[in-house]
């Protein structure tokens, strides 16, 4: 018998470890993420390998750095999964630097320099995208219609490096507003709802994902696919999404029904921009997300108002990332008050009082036992 | 009655078919039987033999001392070899003082009296008869049952609930045991409900023993107390919390007994040995052990003499077919890891698994915790284990009991479903190795505060009493005094 013999109880295990979890999560964003390599073409491609690559070394360096294996915290694909959820969080056409930068910082800042891998705060994916929003508005909001790999309007393979290397200009290609920017001006115009979306936004176009927005984002069906399979497999649980993207359309269809001229339908709200990704990917990274049912509730519900007032009353078009970061710092004050209910105490952490019934006679039979006896 | 459900909670993939079905057998009698002296909580069974002495099978051999402790007899008919120090199922492979008995092959009982009808005996003497039988919780929990029953029934517990759960993997010993002896098992429960004076009994079976369900039922129907229950199969709902709460929905108020609910639980192995106690006059001397797992080329349910070692069980299966095979007392969610082959039976023994590294499911180092709460999710306690465990890092010690360690049963549900694969349940062991070593200390120097106070008052008390005296030897002397200034002036 080996020293094994001396490991504690349990001696079993389910099948699921950080890779698999960090894996299933990869698998569930494969096709938006390609549905989105296909709609922007190659200076995407370039943009999500420039991502992913600097991640993982900035995240090899750190583990060098502070003396710790480094192949098990490359390997167990959160670093990886950072680069991807950032690349799809980015506009598709961005320069190289954005994403490196924008990796480096998510890498580096967002997660090593709290301990690494369990110990951030924020979402790094996501507060790397606040912090390159605020830094380098201009290319953070440069949008562009899709350019469909077979269209022939889509740049080829050194035309997309080009793109990608910065000399090439996006706003050289066709841009636009996202439907949330431009309704966001328009409307500061005192234009009409009805009349801004007239011409703008056709409801088919936005459910294929045939819109401009960052690389993965446009297709909200594929993200949400994506999340219900997650949910499915329970690598995810319903808490944050239902949470956030429910207080997202209760607020938009309340204010729809009072005004429907100056805000917008929640079906609008629920198809635009990051609110997919971010409730089912982003919202619920189980480290800067609460630990119990209630609190990652109340986490949800936080992240869809802060989404729906950044939307509607903010100084920005689309507010995910600021929701998820500014509910990320509001996680640990939420597990701290709100807890599971520990067995045989009350809410308060006290034991229960003796249950009454207990000194009450069974449901059944006295009379037979009292003849038996 | 309608079942309720309980928080949290784990299914791991049952093996149960590696064992079930399997008739019991007898093992073949050892030549040699190691008998520890601690088999039960509370303290060690004090030797009434000698070395060297020749004991009839269920002659006494050690005599329970204490409240909380339980009688041990001859497993078989022999020689007293050694009273010494053997291995005892621990993983620390520490040894404990054991009887060591020599068989002679005979199987020769020592004189039993025929046992009066339990039913004209008073409930106190059912109870001292269980007592005096050696009987002690067959599920593991070693509590003598004795106690339990008299406990139980002066704080008027009506229901017996008989615990045929079995929600470990791999252990299928009570299983067959309701299988194959259910009349006996239904006339145990008979009697306790007669020690207990409570008036009705609940079998509690999970649904993946549907056997035993039928084998249970059909022994019951002639009496209308007992009832059969099948229940969800989740580990634990073997757990007595668990299963109260499953019955009625009904929480052991923490730090509580779980009598506090008027309910109380006893395994069918307990009810089988009350029934071989009072009818047949037999003490606690042999049970049913599961012997399973990957590594166990033939997978069995034997019926074992209390002390024969876990070698003697596995070589009857056929060995142990792996070398890297990780041995267990116990099923592998709570199991203890055994040092090696050479350790002995116990009363409360339900299985000795031999499992193979892929059972075990090792996946090396441990990553850090990503927070993911499975754990959370699945502690049937509602504790936050992975909060427990970042104050047992931190050594946090008042932390950690703030936030609940004394209410974890160990059940292992955090550490199955762990992705990280980190070993919770260690992380919460030591912690209370670390309390228990904590408070011994405290108490240590409060007895030596207590002992430097009480010498610190003798001694003022001695001085006071010496000025006291002075000051009387100078109110004695004053008169000479004034005699003498009276003298000088």
């Amino acid at each position: 018998m080996n020293s094994n013999s001396f490991a504690g109880a349990p001696h079993a295990h389910d099948q699921d470890s950080v890779p698999r979890l960090m894996g299933a999560v990869l698998l569930a964003i494969l096709p938006a993420t390609l549905y989105g390599l296909f709609l922007f073409g190659w200076p995407a491609f370039n943009l999500l390998t420039i991502t992913v690559l600097v991640g993982l070394v900035c995240e090899a360096g750190c583990l060098w750095l502070a003396g710790r294996p480094i192949r098990p915290g490359v390997m167990d694909g959160s670093a990886l999964l950072t680069g991807v959820l950032l690349a799809l969080s980015l506009p598709p056409w961005a320069p190289w630097w954005i994403g490196a930068i924008g990796a480096g910082f998510a890498v580096v800042v967002g997660k090593q320099v709290f301990g690494g891998t369990g110990q951030n705060i924020f979402n790094p994916a996501m507060l790397a995208r606040v912090m390159l929003l605020v830094s380098f508005p201009v290319e953070m909001t440069t949008w562009l219609t899709p350019h469909p790999w077979w269209s022939g309007t889509s740049p080829g393979w050194l035309e997309g490096w080009l793109i990608t290397l910065g000399h090439f200009s996006a706003t050289d290609g066709v841009t636009g507003a996202t439907i949330l920017g431009y309704a966001r001006t328009e409307l500061g115009m005192n234009h009409s709802l009805a009349q801004i979306l007239a011409g703008h936004y056709q409801a088919s176009a936005a459910a294929l994902g045939w819109t401009g927005g960052s690389l993965g984002e446009t297709a909200e069906w594929l993200v949400l696919l994506g999340g219900l399979w997650l949910l499915r497999r329970r690598v995810i649980t319903w808490h944050i999404p239902v949470g956030m993207l429910g207080a997202v359309l209760v607020l938009a269809s309340g204010f729809h029904l009072l005004d429907p001229q100056r805000f917008a339908d929640p079906v609008l709200h629920l198809l635009s921009g990051g609110l997919m990704l971010g409730a089912f990917f982003i919202a619920t990274d189980p480290v800067t997300s609460p630990i119990s049912s209630l609190g990652q509730i109340v986490f949800g519900v936080g992240c869809g108002v802060l989404v729906y007032i950044i939307r509607t009353w903010g100084g920005y078009p689309e507010g995910v990332a600021f929701a998820v970061v500014l509910m990320n710092a509001a996680t640990p004050v939420i597990d701290h008050y709100i807890r599971p209910r520990a067995y045989g105490r009350t809410w308060s952490g006290k034991p229960r009082p003796v249950p009454a019934r207990a000194k009450q006679p069974p449901l059944a039979r006295k009379s037979g036992v009292d003849a038996r006896d | 009655m309608r079942l309720h459900d309980f928080r949290g909670g784990v299914h791991p993939p049952s093996q149960k078919h590696l064992s079930a079905g399997r008739p019991i057998e007898s093992l073949p009698l050892p030549a040699r039987l190691y008998i520890p002296l601690q088999q039960h909580a509370g303290a060690p069974a004090l030797p009434v033999v000698t070395v060297g002495q020749q004991v009839g099978k269920g002659e006494l051999l050690a005599r329970a001392q204490g409240a909380t402790s339980a009688p041990l007899h001859a497993p078989s008919s022999g020689r007293i070899a050694a009273i010494g120090e053997f291995t005892a199922p621990h993983a620390s492979g520490l040894p404990l003082p054991t009887i060591i008995l020599d068989t002679d092959g005979e199987e020769r009982w020592a004189e039993r009296a025929p046992p009066p009808d339990p039913f004209s005996l008073s409930p106190e003497e059912v109870a001292r008869r269980v007592g005096a039988a050696g009987i002690v919780g067959m599920g593991g929990a070693n509590f003598p049952a004795s106690v339990k029953l008299s406990k139980a029934r002066q704080a008027g517990v009506h229901t017996l609930v008989i615990n045929g759960a079995e929600c470990e993997p791999y252990v299928t010993c009570d299983d067959q045991l309701m299988r194959e002896r259910a009349g006996e098992i239904a006339d145990g429960i008979a009697i306790m409900l007669h020690a207990l004076q409570a008036s009705r009994a609940v079998i509690a079976i999970e649904n993946n023993k549907p056997e035993a369900i039928q084998a249970m039922s059909d022994a019951c129907r002639h009496d209308a107390r007992i009832e059969v229950l099948g229940l969800p199969s989740r580990y634990p709902a073997g757990s007595a919390k668990q299963l109260i709460q499953l019955l009625t929905g009904l929480e052991t108020p923490a730090g509580g007994r779980g009598t506090d609910t008027g309910l109380l639980v006893h395994n069918v192995g307990t009810a089988y040995a009350a029934h071989r106690a009072l009818r047949h006059d037999r003490p606690l001397i042999s049970r049913i052990v599961t012997v399973s797992g990957g590594a166990v080329p033939e997978p069995r349910n034997l019926e074992v003499p209390i002390g024969a070692l876990a070698a003697d069980l596995l070589a009857y299966c056929g060995g142990v077919s792996d070398e890297r095979a990780r041995l267990l007392m116990g099923g592998p969610m709570m199991g203890q890891p055994l040092p090696g082959p050479q350790v002995p039976v116990i009363k409360g023994t339900n299985g000795i698994l031999a499992l193979t590294p892929d059972e075990v499911g090792e996946a090396g180092e441990p990553s850090p915790c990503i927070r993911c709460g499975r754990c959370v999710e699945a502690c049937p306690m509602g504790l936050l284990p992975l909060e427990l465990s970042k104050r047992a890092r931190g050594e946090d010690w008042e932390g950690i009991q703030a936030l609940g360690l004394n209410d974890c049963m160990s059940c292992g549900s955090c550490a199955y479903v762990c992705p990280s694969h980190i070993p919770l349940p260690q992380y919460f062991a030591y912690a209370r190795g670390m309390l228990a070593a904590q408070r011994r200390e405290e108490q240590k120097a409060r007895r030596t505060r207590e002992l430097m106070e009480q010498r610190q008052a003798r001694f003022e008390r001695q001085e006071r009493a010496k000025a006291e005296a002075a000051a009387a030897r100078r109110a004695a002397k004053k008169p000479r005094t004034v005699v003498l200034e009276a003298d000088e002036d």
